[in-house]
């Protein structure tokens, strides 16, 4: 049998090199446009030689040290606290009702982006916020807001709570096609019938494969919440700020010598983020030698009813919370006068957004073309990838395995803090002319797009079963139209599917369409999170609700466009 | 033989020099001709560079740019900045690439510290500002001949006053505090009612220049360059009412709101009593929109309050320099700064002498209802001069060290 291929296999031949160029190349150029200023060296600026002054800048700057503290904290313990609850959540429910009720809940809290969801919470659990409003003053005597420092408050728990309700159901998911490849059920029914509870059977029999399948996506957790900015410029505390916020202020300064100052800092977060990532690695170790004792222990642990009950909580809690939040953010973004302690706003008005209807018609244009365009470019190439390594596994090659030894390179983006090379990929853009432009913008958001549409490309690509080409190739047709015509469309659900990832990511960015936009590409996003800072919560409640409905609406899209392009063919309708 | 190509070579030079002359003249209009810099401006655009953060300042941006393509075939694009900084970036950025004409920024609205480093990396393009027809209706003194105690010398055209003023909840505090150490009291009497933003923002340090001028020892030292020694006798004072001030603050001086919208945000959700203003009008325009409640009134310190003109100033490279002049005349008129000063429009206080107004200019301002809530001009008193920058450098970063790291 030939290989199977949709044609110009030259270009085939060529997309993964392309891919992890277009990925990695901004990458590896901005790392090293930071370094370089980090140490001196940005002749732009007048620093022609190499020196250690950006550092020693770095060192004298006041808050440092508590900057780089509440970083590595929030990102420690947002994490463990997310996979805890991940974890506990699947050894209590798995494959119960409450369960796969979850799962089809999960999609949507997803597309939300890290902004928008920071900006609900904020609304919800602020002195002055929704919560405090509904119990005051009938049950808390309050007839102005208590002086407590929950939003921005120094530890950054309410960053942390931010965190924990973007990384559980993204770990969720994660899970979930880990469950399917380890073959949970068979691993919990054979430790049951050894007497085993149901949450002991699952954490004894499961937990160590999937989390072995997992392990990435919990270093990207990790990483990324150690040096979040766009969530902890809205949660996070802001005196000092966490060190990457720190950073984009001194980037952003028009003071230009402390680029170099940013420069050093954003290493300085590099280094964080490696060093919480070994101490991850270290927690590992032990947590493995403990499990291993307690799985050889025999605790069968059948009374786990309480447990179960304790592990549907942070799940439901966050369900919960992310609703009334944005619920909170719709009623704001049509209040005209909503004063404390009123539960409701007592004066309506939509002047808010008929007031703001013309420049938010801009923004929603300019992130849903960027983000269809990345998104798109995504697609072709994720499926140029496969189409080669799915075509090279047909002949028997090795090729699927090597790219799945490559796949820890799908990961960096996620895993290099952004603060850390955004700010040398604008140096990068700036030298070959395309920074302040749309075309940057898409590009910056590749990078970070490319990962995700891969990640959720891949394992139905690989699933196809070839036998559908292989019977059009027989019955006559060429490779090329047994590709388009076959192929693709039986993976016109999947495609949509990666398609709204993408889109959702690309939506989402901040820091990505700041640098590479030289601040210049406003986005519905960079205006949320410039507002969130100031003016009115009528006008955050406005751009952070329509930033959650962009990606939204390319879900529904992505299950619409199947069921209705299917609805004569019966074998591709899901049951 | 020699004399002919002496004449040839001279004849050059000549055509030259007259080429360039001309050139010169299209790029760098003589703001002296103003028949020749308005047709010069005729068709067109000026980007101007100008804080984009408030609707009614956008729309009032919007106005003045349809009345000057109205009236002189000017096009006006507002770029809407959120922080002044980044167009001063933006203009170093170019003078680095060598981009020396066909600049991206006409026109950049511009005070203080921004307009002080581009003066003195010579960024700016000018004198022009007061040869503009209009500059004569503009009143006269150091409130718009220095910008931050440095010489305007032409390089920019004012077209706002700003003047601190208190905002405070009448519901809740029926006598405002009148001096700095009134203030002090009330917050040790309130704690958590008061804060100001944080400092380096703007507002925020403006708070600190207002205490220190009531609590230094001799203020006149404030507006010559900050030294050693005096900086230290100068500003120990400022801490010390600082040191008692931070603890009873809103969140205990913990937190500080960000910037002043997010300051008025606090105030409108009952989370303070008083706030921080630079513009007389804010708290009418925002009770107007309903931002803030009614029973917010304003007030000043008996010693005086600082005060400071906006302006706006052409960079060097700037494209369009014959219509940002047009435009930048246009927002000195009578009729323009009347409009700008209406309390429905944006509030914001005229830098002209009103009283030398022709009588049908002066009714425009006497027919101005000011709102419930900003004081006469007579009653905001004679502003205090800003200090000198180098005071706020270190004072900016003494209040890091001290309030800004949380210990």
């Amino acid at each position: 049998m030939p290989p199977v291929r949709a044609g110009g296999s030259r270009a085939l031949a060529l997309a993964p090199a392309l891919t992890l160029a277009l990925m990695l190349g901004p990458l590896a150029a901005g790392l090293g446009g930071t370094l370089l200023p980090a140490f001196g060296y940005l002749p732009a600026l007048g620093g022609e030689g190499f020196s250690l002054a950006p550092w020693r800048a770095l060192f004298a700057e006041p808050g440092l040290a508590r900057a780089a503290q509440v970083s590595a904290f929030v990102g420690i313990v947002s994490t463990l606290i997310s996979l805890a609850a991940v974890m506990a959540f699947c050894a209590a429910w798995q494959g119960t009702r409450a369960f796969s009720l979850l799962q089809r809940v999960v999609s949507p809290l997803l597309s939300v982006p890290h902004a928008a969801t920071a900006l609900a919470l904020a609304f919800l659990i602020a002195p002055s916020g929704w919560l405090a409003r509904m119990v005051s003053p009938w049950a808390t005597g309050w007839t102005r807001p208590p002086d407590l420092l929950i939003v921005h408050d120094e530890a950054g728990l309410a960053l942390v709570g931010g965190l924990v309700l973007k990384e559980i159901p993204f770990l969720f998911l994660m899970t979930l096609a880990a469950l399917n490849q380890v073959d949970a059920d068979a691993r919990v029914r054979l430790a049951r019938t050894l007497g085993y509870g149901r949450m002991a059977a699952w954490l004894k029999a499961v937990f160590p494969a999937v989390y072995a399948q997992i392990r990435l996506p919990v270093y990207a957790v990790l990483a990324y919440a150690m040096s979040v900015v766009d969530m902890a410029i809205i949660l996070g505390p802001t005196n000092p700020p966490t060190l990457s916020v720190l950073v984009l202020r001194w980037a952003n300064d028009p003071d230009l010598a402390l680029r170099f100052q940013a420069a050093a800092g954003a290493i300085a977060q590099l280094l964080i983020v490696l060093g919480g990532l070994a101490l991850w690695r270290l927690l590992e170790m032990g947590i493995a030698r403990a499990g291993l004792r307690a799985a050889t222990g025999g605790a069968r642990m059948t009374h786990d009813g309480w447990g179960r009950g304790i592990a549907l909580l942070p799940v439901a809690a966050i369900v919960a919370a992310v609703i009334a939040g944005l619920a909170s953010l719709a009623l704001w973004s049509a209040a005209r006068v909503w004063r404390f302690p009123d539960a409701l706003p007592t004066r309506w008005t939509a002047a808010n957004w008929t007031d703001n209807a013309a420049r938010a018609g801009e923004l929603i244009a300019t992130s849903a073309g960027i983000a269809a365009l990345a998104a798109l470019i995504a697609l072709v190439l994720t499926v140029a990838c496969l189409e080669r390594e799915t075509g090279r596994t047909h002949t028997g090659s090795l090729g699927a395995e090597r790219l799945s030894r490559a796949l820890p390179l799908l990961y960096a983006p996620l895993i290099v803090p952004q603060i850390a090379f955004l700010f040398g990929l604008q140096v990068f853009f700036v030298r070959i002319g395309i920074d302040g432009t749309a075309g940057a913008v898409v590009w910056a958001h590749l990078v970070f797009v490319l990962p995700y549409a891969f990640l959720a490309m891949a394992d139905p690509y690989r699933a196809y079963d070839p036998r559908y080409v292989r019977t059009a190739l027989c019955l006559g047709v060429s490779g090329r139209a047994a590709f388009w015509r076959v192929k693709l469309p039986m993976l016109l659900r999947p495609l949509l599917v990666a398609f709204a990832v993408g889109f959702a990511i690309s939506v989402g960015q901040y820091l990505p369409t700041v640098f590479a936009g030289a601040g210049r590409v406003p986005t519905v996003t960079t205006e949320a999170v410039a507002l969130a800072a100031s003016a009115d919560r009528r006008l955050i409640g406005i751009f952070a609700l329509l930033q959650a409905v962009l990606p939204f609406a390319g879900f529904a899209l992505a299950t619409a466009i199947p069921a209705l392009a299917f609805r004569s063919r019966r074998g591709l309708q899901v049951r | 033989m020699i004399r002919r190509a002496l004449g040839l070579a001279a004849a050059a030079l000549l055509a030259a020099t007259a080429l360039t002359g001309a050139a010169r003249a299209a790029d760098a209009p003589d703001p002296g001709d103003w028949e020749a810099v308005l047709k010069a401006a005729q068709g067109q655009t000026v980007y101007w560079n100008a804080w984009g953060g408030e609707p009614r300042i956008n729309a009032y941006i919007a106005w003045a740019g349809e009345q000057v393509k109205a009236r002189y075939g000017v096009n006006v694009e507002h770029v809407k900045l959120s922080d002044t900084a980044d167009a001063v970036a933006r203009v170093v950025a170019e003078k680095t690439a060598g981009r020396d004409t066909g600049g991206s920024i006409d026109l950049i609205w511009i005070n203080g510290e921004n307009f002080a480093a581009m003066k003195r990396n010579g960024l700016l393009y000018g004198p022009w500002s007061e040869a503009m027809p209009n500059y004569r209706f503009v009143a006269d003194g150091d409130l718009v001949k220095l910008d931050f105690t440095v010489p305007v010398e032409g390089l920019e055209a004012p077209w706002g006053k700003a003047q601190v003023v208190f905002m405070y909840d009448t519901a809740e505090m029926p006598v405002p505090p009148r001096t700095a150490a009134d203030l002090l009291a009330w917050a040790q009497a309130n704690p958590g009612r008061f804060t100001y933003p944080q400092v380096p923002n703007f507002l925020g340090s403006t708070f600190l220049k207002q205490v220190l001028y009531e609590v230094t020892p001799d203020p006149s030292v404030l507006v010559r360059p900050a030294d050693e020694a005096g900086y230290e006798a100068a500003t120990a004072p400022l801490w010390s009412y600082l040191d008692a001030l931070n603890p009873v603050l809103w969140r205990q001086g913990r937190a500080f709101p960000q910037n002043s919208a997010a300051q008025r945000t606090l105030m409108s959700d009952g989370e303070i009593a008083m706030a921080i203003s630079f513009n007389p009008a804010e708290a009418t325009s925002a009770i107007l929109k309903d931002e803030l409640p009614d029973t917010v009134r304003t007030a000043v310190f008996e010693g005086g309050t600082i005060g400071n003109a906006s302006f706006v100033a052409i960079p060097y490279n700037a494209t369009a320099k014959a219509g940002a002049m047009v435009l930048a005349n246009f927002l000195m008129s009578p009729e323009a700064q009347a409009h700008k000063q209406d309390p429905d429009v944006w509030g914001s206080f005229t830098i002209l002498d009103v009283a030398t107004l022709a009588e049908e200019d002066r009714a425009r301002f006497a027919g101005l209802d000011l709102g419930i809530a900003t004081l006469a001009p007579e009653a905001l008193g004679t502003p205090l001069p800003e200090p000198h920058p180098s005071w706020m450098t270190r004072i900016e970063e003494d209040w890091a060290r001290r309030y800004g790291a949380s210990q």
